[in-house]
């Protein structure tokens, strides 16, 4: 593709993208009375996060092992009511760790 | 407006929740810096997509209609799809927005809207108002925005193992979002189930696996949050967990 033509098609699938997310916030301006709607909003964050954390979790570093003890120091850490920041550093630093022995273990 | 509440919310709170956020977004978009480096994607065009889509799977698959010739009819439907959860996010996201936000910057914030945007300015106890909401997109922006560039620019100045490791961030921050309800409430705990539980029906049943992830992220999502408004209504008194 001709760089112009490479333009277009990014513009075209930002304007897509865009539009998608802005026309349901712009348009949706008063609380929402059905109370069968309200419930169901209200568990979307939680369905959307439970669908996309499991089981993707498992493949998100290069090896199962070091992803369940990511799960695992996120779920120990997540438990005890920690901030965002601090179980992601955890789910990190336990796959990082996992992944080190592995590899000196391999290489031994 | 009809909501008169306002929220105390400041931007440094946004800016630190958006921390976690970036550092994961570091590690996805530096791959898709590479992806696209790979593809024949100049280091301008990669970046270009990255600062004007704010998505993961959408770019991907873009990236890949872009290098194939695809037509643009292609290219929006396939957005279309990926993306349409996002709409379903900006509708829920609604309910929780108080009264500082206008039409503009409704304009200006629901750019940012990505699942993990999203999830964060969902869990957050009572309305959020726009100073927090800027403060949250802008730090996984630049994150974004700056794993593409280096990923492009130069793939391999990250080790694997770093690049490997800091791919699990997201996840133990979706953890830290939904294990504390989950634990409160029985309606939010089998929510999630359910709907994790369905989505690993998506991913190793091989009759499903012709649907895309963004697809299954919406069915996934509908039948969960609607089997837990029929089965576990709120009370009243349980307006914010």
């Amino acid at each position: 593709m001709s760089d112009l033509k490479i333009l277009v098609y990014i513009l075209v699938m930002a304007l897509v993208t865009y539009l998608i997310r802005m026309i349901p916030f712009v348009l949706c301006r008063k609380k929402i009375q059905s109370k069968f709607l309200q419930n169901m909003l209200y568990y979307v964050p939680y369905a959307v996060l439970g669908a996309m954390t499991i089981p993707a979790i498992l493949y998100s570093t290069s090896s199962i092992i070091s992803a369940v003890v990511g799960l695992g120091a996120a779920l120990f850490f997540a438990f005890r009511n920690k901030s965002l920041i601090v179980v992601a550093i955890a789910a990190c630093a336990g796959a990082f760790v996992t992944e080190l022995i592995m590899s000196l273990l391999v290489n031994a | 407006m009809d909501s008169t509440k306002t929220s105390d919310y400041k931007f440094t709170d946004g800016l630190r929740d958006g921390i976690p956020i970036g550092l994961g977004y570091l590690s996805v978009s530096f791959s898709f810096g590479i992806a696209a480096a790979g593809k024949g994607i100049s280091i301008f065009s990669a970046l270009l997509i990255s600062m004007t889509n704010l998505t993961s799977a959408g770019q991907l698959a873009g990236l890949g209609i872009i290098a194939a010739g695809g037509t643009l009819i292609e290219m929006i439907l396939t957005q279309l799809v990926i993306n349409m959860r996002y709409a379903l996010m900006s509708i829920s996201l609604t309910q929780k927005l108080d009264s500082s936000f206008t039409v503009g910057h409704r304009l200006g914030t629901s750019f940012g809207m990505t699942d993990e945007i999203f999830a964060v300015a969902a869990g957050k106890k009572g309305d959020i108002n726009v100073r927090y909401m800027y403060g949250l997109i802008l730090i996984p922006f630049i994150c974004w925005s700056l794993g593409t560039f280096l990923g492009a620019a130069a793939g391999n100045i990250l080790p694997d193992m770093l690049k490997s490791a800091l791919g699990i961030a997201i996840y133990g921050m979706f953890l830290a979002i939904f294990i504390p309800p989950a634990r409160k409430s029985v309606g939010v705990f089998s929510v999630v189930a359910f709907s994790a539980a369905m989505s690993c029906c998506f991913k190793y049943i091989p009759v499903f696996s012709g649907i895309s992830s963004g697809f299954s992220i919406i069915i996934c999502a509908l039948t969960a949050s609607v089997l837990g408004a029929l089965i576990f209504p709120k009370k009243e008194d349980e307006a914010d967990v």
